[in-house]
């Protein structure tokens, strides 16, 4: 079996510590949010200026003057703070963001990170604040769909797409596998439950090592 | 006496030159000197340089009102999509773009304000971003060399304003503003309120009138 969005969101959610800043992409990475535990208090950052992002206003509560990275209508949390873009990013690039979850196009086996453009054009839809993020967070976590709809892999031994950041992805969640990127490889820690590891090896475009104390993905969505 | 306020949008925006760099403030529609641009339409310099974070949206109004009335030479973005003008002025190759991720955007506007020349980014390495600019290795890391982005002109928004060009901003629309006041030799701003001098707390002054020059009240509603 495959893992829907929502069930692959709160795998990755299940992951995401107590007390760390997080700046979640745009895309499936901003859904983990809703699956986060109640009982962690974890602080979102977005790159237009806000640390202590709230979830979204009830409808006819919108403050005009309050977005997200996505241009969506938020809210903020107790304790949160507003920063001008070069602080925003001075949080982003100096280390400071624990986290950063990031959609992914493709992911190489060195950890790789192409996310930005399948153009050749080099423009559209434009780079934003991907780039600082890949190689500024702390950890970067990369999710994805496993395959392209076409069902070609988009783990690959060498990103066929432009870059976003080389050597950057510390862990990849996608709807069949959790695979951490080492030193050593691609190492599957779990499987969707159902999936065989020659059908997960089938379905990548690299080298991949089953962890010896792999399990499979527990859902609870 | 030090009065920096002008009585009208066309007196605030006397002066602009053909050619000049002009610094436009916001991130989507927020924080967007949405009035000034307008005036910038009316007043008519052209072979502009446009910096800003996106292209702006749709055909009436800011950025694509001006690049449809051809008076946009380049555009230095991070995130272009969003404007059906930007898509057919560069596909027609009537519009210079340079991409620039967004955090080094925001740092080389910063530098530009701090008198600072250049400086070293681990944003963009080992990507096409990268491509004909400086690398240099600090503790066995690589860097890529950026330089500042000096401005002619720089259009903000604030949400209150005094007579000094003391400035307060509201929520996310704080963004690219108080970096890009500083950065150019012209600063100008609409601002939705002018408060009497002493009004503003000092604690919470965002931009010091050091770096205004003009300042136009654009109430909003």
């Amino acid at each position: 079996m495959t893992l829907t969005r929502e069930q692959l969101a709160a795998r990755v959610a299940a992951d995401v510590p107590d007390g760390a800043f997080v700046n979640l992409g745009i895309g499936l990475p901003t859904l983990v949010a809703n699956f986060v535990p109640a009982d962690r208090e974890v602080i979102y950052h977005s790159e237009n200026g806000i640390l202590g992002m709230g979830p979204a206003p009830k409808k006819g509560e919108e403050n005009p003057d309050l977005i997200n990275a996505s241009k969506q209508y938020v809210t903020l949390m107790p304790g949160a703070a507003i920063v001008h873009h070069t602080d925003a990013f001075a949080m982003i690039r100096g280390g400071h963001i624990d986290l950063a979850l990031l959609g992914a196009l493709q992911v190489s086996a060195t950890g790789d990170l192409a996310n930005w453009t399948t153009s050749p054009n080099l423009l559209m839809p434009g780079v934003g604040g991907g780039m600082d993020l890949a190689v500024g967070a702390a950890r970067v976590w990369a999710l994805m769909e496993h395959n392209t709809r076409d069902g070609q892999p988009k783990i690959l031994e060498c990103c066929t797409l432009p870059l976003t950041a080389a050597r950057v992805v510390d862990r990849i969640y996608t709807n069949l596998a959790v695979i951490d990127v080492t030193e050593d490889g691609l190492v599957v820690r779990e499987m969707a439950p159902g999936l065989d590891f020659a059908e997960l090896q089938r379905r990548t475009g690299a080298t991949l090592t089953l962890a010896n104390d792999w399990r499979a993905i527990g859902l609870s969505a | 006496m030090m009065d920096k306020r002008v009585a009208s949008i066309a007196e605030a925006l006397s002066g602009v030159r053909d050619g000049a760099v002009v610094l436009v403030g916001g991130f989507g529609a927020v924080g967007q000197p949405n009035m000034l641009m307008d005036g910038l339409a009316e007043q008519g310099a052209r072979e502009l340089t446009i910096v800003a974070n996106n292209a702006g949206w749709g055909r009436e109004t800011g950025i694509p009102r001006l690049m449809g009335l051809g008076r946009v030479r380049k555009i230095v973005c991070s995130f272009p999509k969003g404007s059906v003008i930007f898509d057919e002025l560069f596909r027609a190759g009537k519009l210079e773009v340079e991409l620039v991720p967004q955090g080094t955007l925001a740092e080389r506007i910063r530098a530009a304000g701090a008198g600072i020349p250049a400086f070293y980014t681990p944003t963009g390495v080992g990507t096409r971003m990268g491509e004909g600019k400086e690398v240099r290795e600090f503790a066995g890391r690589s860097f890529l060399l950026e330089q500042a982005l000096q401005a002619d002109v720089a259009l903000i928004e604030a949400w209150r304003a005094d007579r000094w060009g003391n400035l307060t901003y509201r929520g996310s629309g704080r963004n690219f503003n108080p970096i890009m006041a500083m950065a150019a030799r012209l600063t100008i701003v609409q601002a939705h309120d002018v408060v009497e001098l002493g009004e503003l707390d000092p604690e919470i002054v965002v931009t010091p009138g050091i770096f205004v020059d003009r300042v136009v009240r654009v109430a909003r509603e």
